[in-house]
């Protein structure tokens, strides 16, 4: 009972102090696209080719785009009380529509990526605590400073040249099988075949950060008294290191998970456009190079959004994982 | 892909470190009093915490080039800014003309030792100039983020307060918005040149300093040199500038290389998605454009990235040697 | 009968230190042995040592370890983790640190019971509860699912010694287990311990700097200064005719042992210099701080000798040192 009072407390609080930044965010992006020129009436009338100073008025009545600024974010801000993100002139159809439709291909591989970048992270990182200072931590280290250094886009084209231009085993890009009918087993074999590289790419990066982080944070656990205390109670050192060191090790471990989101969601756009991910960073992209304000708006909100969320996530989890936190 | 990278890894131990030293309340200048009678006394002080830090500037010097990755790193990067500045010497051509027959592999022709792109455009060419703009938008993007994110931080975590309140509140903004799509939302409206994305850089790069500055004020302003520089009545500008931010530089200083290498990253994402300056080639633009071609001719990917790779890399080295040299709590256990 | 714990010749080695030379003592059963002297003495190594839990850089370079009959230092890994914990139970000096913040203190006691005894889990928390019973936590059924925090520093302490007794160990060694607690529970956690020895037979090795534990806790006292024994006495013996000029100052500087002596009436008496200042000196450790130091003192180390019954001391002149008056021995 405790447990949950100090989950639902740090809850209530992360939420409170979401307010004014959630709406910092959209006041700021709202204006900051206004300095954009140009606007979704020119790009469609461009497209059309045959456009008239008439017809682009007519466009731009239409979506609200000639009403004074402070009334469109009137507008905006009246709509999102409503749940609803506007209308996507260039893709028309509604942003919500637009971006649930996307939405589920990044947040896939979001997750997959994270959780394949704190697995390998952790071992990693372990491994170099345990071997601090001798050759395996020396090698390891190397490394992921190398998988630091490297951009995401390029060894995601790296992977397609090797696994899926020389060897053949991996598809280069997609999301599926077009045209397949698949279902079961074999349905979630095709879509992890086309998940392999893209969450590799966008893994490796953050392998490298938690592999580092893990090492620092358990080399200062290890050290701590409740270590020895532990030791002095006859438990073996992998006993010691999976039920004392790990736990303590990963408080501030999640913390950085936590403000990684907003950072994978950027790599995300760059490994989307490698891929051909059908996700909401290559509909960021093409909503820019479109200047869609509309869709622009809706998936900076809603990725500022997935991040402060993400964030209650974490403190949750640290609730958890930390008893001494939400107790104040 | 994130500018809270590594730096703000290494920073959260110091944060951390920081955050457990405020909530001691210090023992100020009370228990001290008498010795102050004499007013020269708060000057000594200052001068002799400057040559302590200049013996510690001289032992981190040496700790850093006894580590031989940071020297590597140096090294790297020396070589790195020689090839930017000596480019227009051997290739006083501009890279983006055509000089040779299209797709000529690495080695094929002496003439063009890393080979030729699709439109014959040399690829050594490329490499060379294209570390122009990745260093100057590196350096320039973290220079301007440096200087803006110090002076917030500063007056943050100096003053306290409302001001405190208000700026912490918009860097929480900043890092809340996802970094990398901001970057494109900001390139695509200002439209892609060397100057808007340098700008960019430095806007999206700010917040993580100002934290990480403001977390070094809080520490030190209540420490007993600077209580004494504000009882003789010195000015917020001198006591921040000459009394604090020199104490509060060495953790500033390892981010500052890592910053450099982010925005090497982000500046050649975003010339491979198209959004670089397209007037300049650069090695992001270069995998842009042989990424189309990654099936047959993929060296015209590898190279460029593997240019990008070594000079990420090279800083990166020499952050972690800052950071083993300026961090002694944390160089004992590697 | 064999000692239960015979330590002889004991050296801990650092790459450029020997924190302790030629230590040698022994415990028997049911016995309280008090190690005592001040921090760098070496007393908080020899526990580890006893355990095999020292410090990566730190080993055994000579000596042997007898316990129940058995040579630790020929021990194997997994047989010296089948001793702690069950044969031999250690509580530490910082009761803050040396419980694990996120883990709930029944489930940290449970801990050692399911290691050793193969306990089920509900079977080990009925224990637990037990244990937080004997070391007398009011409310331990309730109390088993705190966490560390909720405890004040008593308490966690007496969690510790509920962890080291668990498995009834026949030894319990207690490593300056109420310096870090305030005065009025350092009473009742050494009272406890007596207890506790005295239901469950087990040997205590009390390592202490604090002179009044050792009066009233102890049976046999073992000083130690720079990591060498400098004397071993019987408490009431000790107390009343201490020998060696370093014993000497420590019962000077422990104002409890003194019934009228109060802080207003004077300073402390302090040994001048420290531990330091011994290493690397040729000759008798004591003699840069000994107010009794005479030339010879520097040519070697003094051998312990027998001045009494049940007594050794290593100084040669504790029968000219014993006609100076204490305010004189102890001025510098």
């Amino acid at each position: 009972m405790p447990a949950l009072v100090r989950i639902v407390r740090t809850l209530r609080r992360t939420l409170l102090q979401a307010i004014p930044t959630l709406l910092g965010i959209i006041i700021l992006n709202f204006f900051l696209l206004q300095l954009a020129p140009g606007d979704a009436a020119d790009v469609l009338a461009g497209e059309a080719g045959s456009a008239t100073e008439e017809s682009v008025a007519a466009l731009r009545a239409r979506f609200g785009l000639d009403s004074p600024v402070l009334e469109q974010l009137a507008t905006y801000l009246n709509n999102l009380a409503h749940f609803s993100l506007g209308f996507s002139p260039r893709y028309g159809m509604p942003v919500a529509d637009l971006i649930a439709q996307r939405l589920p291909g990044t947040l896939t591989l979001m997750a997959v990526a994270l959780i394949i970048a704190i697995f390998l992270g952790v071992i990693l990182g372990s491994l170099m605590a345990t071997f601090a200072g001798r050759i395996p931590d020396r090698l390891l280290s190397v490394f992921s400073l190398l998988f630091y250094s490297i951009p995401s886009f390029w060894i995601g084209l790296m992977l397609i040249v090797f696994f899926s231009v020389k060897l053949g085993w991996l598809p280069s890009g997609g999301s599926g099988t077009i045209g397949s009918r698949l279902t079961g087993w074999a349905a979630l074999l095709d879509a992890a075949r086309y998940m392999v590289l893209p969450a590799t790419s966008l893994a490796l990066f953050y392998v490298a950060i938690y592999a580092r982080l893990t090492r620092a944070s358990m080399l200062e656990v290890k050290n701590q008294d409740f270590v020895r205390t532990a030791y002095a109670k006859g438990l073996t050192p992998f006993g010691v290191t999976a039920r004392h060191v790990l736990r303590n090790a990963l408080i501030p471990i999640t913390t950085m998970a936590g403000m990684h989101i907003g950072g994978m969601l950027g790599g995300a756009v760059v490994v989307e456009t490698v891929y051909s991910w059908p996700g909401l960073g290559r509909l960021a992209f093409e909503a820019v190079m479109g200047r869609d304000f509309t869709v622009l708006l809706g998936i900076l909100l809603l990725s500022s959004l997935l991040v402060i969320l993400a964030n209650a996530a974490v403190d949750l989890v640290h609730a958890w994982l930390d008893p001494r936190i939400g107790a104040r | 892909m994130s500018t809270t990278g590594v730096g703000a890894l290494r920073n959260i131990s110091s944060a951390y470190a920081s955050a457990t030293e405020s909530e001691q309340p210090t023992a100020v200048v009370a228990t001290e009093g008498p010795a102050w009678s004499n007013v020269k006394a708060p000057d000594a002080r200052s001068q002799q915490s400057a040559t302590i830090a200049i013996t510690n500037g001289r032992r981190a010097l040496k700790v850093f080039f006894a580590n031989p990755n940071a020297l590597f790193g140096t090294g790297f990067l020396c070589l790195v800014i020689a090839v930017a500045l000596l480019a227009p010497v051997f290739f006083p051509d501009d890279p983006l003309s055509m000089v040779g027959r299209p797709f000529l592999w690495p080695g094929q022709d002496p003439a063009f030792p890393l080979g030729t792109d699709s439109l014959g455009r040399d690829v050594l060419a490329g490499i060379l100039h294209g570390s122009r703009i990745s260093l100057f938008v590196g350096l320039t993007a973290t220079a301007l983020g440096l200087t803006f994110g110090v002076l917030v931080g500063a007056a943050s975590g100096y003053f306290g307060g409302w001001v405190d309140d208000i700026l912490m509140r918009l860097v929480e903004i900043f890092q809340t918005l996802p970094s990398f799509v901001l970057l494109v939302v900001l390139v695509a409206i200002a439209q892609p040149s060397a100057t808007t994305v340098t700008l960019a850089i430095a806007v999206i790069s700010w917040p993580t300093v100002a934290r990480l500055t403001r977390a070094e004020f809080r520490a030190i302003r209540e420490k007993d040199f600077v209580m004494a520089a504000r009882s003789l009545g010195f000015g917020h500008g001198r006591i921040i500038f000459r009394e604090i931010l020199p104490n509060a530089l060495p953790p500033i200083i390892v981010t500052s290389s890592v910053m450099v290498a982010t925005a090497i990253l982000m500046e050649s994402a975003l010339s491979f998605m198209g959004l670089g300056d397209p007037n300049v080639v650069s090695w992001g633009s270069m995998i842009g454009t042989g990424r189309e071609l990654v099936r047959t001719a993929w060296y015209l990917t590898a190279l460029p990235g593997l240019a990008i790779v070594f000079t990420v890399l090279a800083l990166n080295l020499i952050g972690d040697g800052l950071n083993d040299a300026l961090n002694p709590r944390f160089s004992g256990d590697r | 009968m064999a000692p239960l714990l015979q330590v002889e010749n004991l050296t801990i080695g650092f790459p450029r230190a020997e924190p302790v030379r030629n230590l040698s003592f022994e415990v028997a059963e049911g016995e309280t042995l008090a190690i005592v002297g001040e921090s760098g003495s070496g007393k908080s190594l020899t526990a580890l040592a006893l355990m095999q839990l020292l410090p990566r850089a730190a080993r055994v370079s000579s000596g042997r370890i007898t316990f129940d009959e058995q040579d630790l230092l020929t021990l194997d890994a997994s047989q010296m983790r089948r001793l702690r914990g069950r044969e031999i139970g250690m509580i530490f000096q910082e009761p803050m640190t040396s419980l694990n913040p996120v883990m709930t203190i029944g489930r940290q006691i449970s801990e050692v019971l399911k290691v050793h005894e193969k306990l089920s889990g509900r079977a080990a928390r009925a224990r637990a509860i037990e244990l937080l019973n004997l070391v007398r936590i009011p409310g331990a059924d309730k109390r088993v699912d705190d966490y560390p925090h909720q405890l004040s520093g008593g308490m966690r302490q007496r969690v510790m010694i509920a962890m080291a007794v668990a498995c009834r160990p026949k030894l319990l060694i207690a490593d300056e287990p109420t310096t870090a607690l305030d005065v009025t529970i350092q009473a009742q956690v050494l009272d406890l311990l007596d207890t506790l020895r005295r239901e469950l037979q087990m040997a205590v090795v009390l390592i202490t700097h604090d002179l009044g534990v050792v009066a009233q806790w102890a049976d046999r006292v073992v000083v130690m200064y720079a990591g060498r024994k400098v004397e071993q006495a019987l408490p009431d013996d000790l107390f009343k005719d201490p020998l060696h000029p370093y014993t000497r100052g420590l019962l000077a500087a422990s104002p409890r042992l003194k019934n009228d002596f109060h802080y207003r009436d004077g300073a402390l008496t302090e040994i001048p210099g420290s531990i330091v200042s011994a290493v690397g000196e040729a000759g008798c450790p004591f003699r840069p701080r000994c107010t009794q130091a005479r030339a010879s003192c520097g040519h070697h180390i003094p051998p312990l000798t027998v001045p009494a019954p049940d007594r050794l001391v290593a100084c040669p002149f504790t029968s000219s040192i014993k006609a100076v008056p204490d305010a004189v021995a102890l001025r510098y």
